[in-house]
């Protein structure tokens, strides 16, 4: 028996289908995955992510702590702010990503379940030398609430400064109320909001949503979701062994004086180039999947990261690690057959519309 | 508890198949489609190819996984059900029916013999 969340019961009685997910007991779906996609897509859905790791970076030295630790800058950001980040190893490869919550005199870090180990080991092992104190906090459940409904759904079934925040929260701002923090961030490419709370909390509020029609969602769906924004899954698209630059989160990267962990080796890499991460649109028959070949029309070679087929496109879509600069039509070994696909420019979807764009 | 007809015959590499005068119509079974979860791709033999009893003779994907198709008996392909190219939802809503991948011209009667009964294919299920 793996770790149950605060949901626990509360799935089984949804129809959950139980799966083990990085040691937890976790629904992998409720009847069907692409309705459940199509739900978030076009109403609202609420997902379980209690499993993921909760962390409060707290003290005086906090700050530069997290301005070491992490390959994006907390200083970006002011306090209600929330930040995602790669945390990386010497060589620049990314142990975890991860979302900085920034308040008022302390932080918040929402890590992966999978690395929990190796994260909570690499920050305990970096803070040394800094006045910070590091707390895990397992107490808590965290709910998110994804789709064009979801931010009216949820705020209706709130008051008071939470049904305010949830109504007036700014992309990737965060308020807490009590026990609660309650931030407009998420992992489909839809709005809405995530919700960390107690776990007596999640199970009523859980239970208000889909009473209001909100539908339960599954890890399946969670992945064709976040694949169609666009958005990495860890272990998939990146792991210790690729950097930011292959991994498309350039972005998060903030190459200031300071000086943060695998920092050199990212300006090393910027000098001498890097194969990146990219969509793939299939135009042949079958469905992508992770470490299906990508042949280039010149030659070279990549590798299929993420696959799946798209429920809002229906099409076949994929995250690929493809030599720099590659574009136009590739083709991708499948079942020892070729199968043309088309260089895009991800996210694939955003608000239930298709956005990416022909490299 | 799956649907799992006494009529038909079973390969534990979960195919169903139905024999008509030495014609076999083969699909998966509820209980593969439900594993699976939702299929989004169907990969069907040619008509007129040529199968021996555990070929592989096709391919069902879903939003999880891709997953061979077995021929159940040997013979060769005389149909296929097209209407999968477009709606492979058919197999999860209605695996025994309009869910049915291919028929077999059997070459050897023999060959339904080797499969598992209705009892058979339910015990095995309950013991994976």
């Amino acid at each position: 028996m793996g770790h149950r969340t605060a949901l626990y019961d509360a799935h089984l009685a949804a129809g959950g289908k139980m799966v083990d997910f990085g040691g937890w007991d976790m629904p992998i779906n409720y009847g069907s995955q692409i309705e459940e996609h199509h739900a978030v897509r076009q109403h609202a859905g609420v997902f379980d992510v209690s499993h993921m790791t909760v962390v409060d970076i707290a003290g005086a030295g906090a700050r530069d702590f997290l301005r070491h630790l992490l390959a994006n800058d907390v200083d970006r950001v002011t306090p209600g702010r929330a930040l995602y980040s790669g945390m990386l190893n010497d060589s620049g490869g990314v142990i975890d990503d991860l979302i900085a919550y920034k308040r008022d005199n302390d932080y918040r870090l929402v890590v992966n379940c999978a690395t929990r180990e190796t994260d909570l080991d690499w920050m305990e092992k970096h803070a040394g030398g800094f006045a910070v104190d590091i707390r895990e906090r397992a107490d808590l459940a965290m709910l998110a609430i994804q789709g064009p409904q979801a931010r009216s759904l949820v705020a209706g079934l709130l008051s008071g400064a939470r049904a305010e925040a949830v109504n007036t929260l700014k992309v990737f701002g965060f308020a807490e109320d009590g026990d609660w923090m309650i931030a407009r961030t998420g992992y489909t490419g839809e709005d809405g909001v995530e919700i960390m709370l107690p776990g007596a909390d999640a199970v009523k509020l859980w239970e208000q949503l889909l009473d209001a029609g909100v539908a339960p969602i599954g890890l399946g769906a969670r992945d064709t979701l976040r694949l169609e924004a666009g958005m990495n899954l860890y272990g998939n698209d990146m792991d210790e062994s690729i950097t930011p630059w292959e991994a498309n989160m350039g972005w998060t990267l903030v190459l200031n004086d300071r000086d943060f962990v695998g920092r050199q080796p990212l300006l090393n890499q910027q000098q001498h180039g890097h194969g990146e991460l990219v969509g793939l649109v299939l135009e042949g028959k079958g469905v992508l999947r992770a470490h299906q070949q990508v042949l280039l029309p010149n030659g070279e070679q990549g590798e299929i990261t993420s696959g799946t087929f798209s429920p809002t496109l229906g099409k076949s879509i994929a995250l690929a690690r493809l030599p720099a600069g590659a574009t136009g039509k590739v083709d991708v070994e499948i079942r020892n057959k070729r199968q043309p696909a088309q260089v895009v420019k991800p996210p694939f979807v955003r608000n239930g519309k298709a956005v990416y764009k022909e490299l | 508890m799956s649907e799992i007809p006494a009529e038909l015959r079973y390969a534990a590499s979960h195919e169903w198949a139905k024999n008509d005068d030495g014609v076999v119509t083969v699909g998966i079974t509820e209980h593969a489609q439900d594993a699976m979860g939702d299929l989004v791709y169907v990969e069907l033999p040619e008509v007129g190819q040529v199968v021996a009893a555990g070929d592989e003779a096709g391919v069902v994907e879903s939003v999880k996984a891709a997953s061979d198709i077995y021929a159940p008996v040997s013979g060769e392909v005389i149909e296929i059900n097209e209407s999968l190219e477009d709606e492979p939802e058919l197999v999860n809503n209605a695996p025994y029916e309009g869910g049915w991948l291919f028929k077999i011209q059997m070459s050897e009667a023999g060959d339904l013999d080797n499969l598992l009964t209705a009892d058979q294919y339910q015990a095995q299920i309950e013991s994976e």
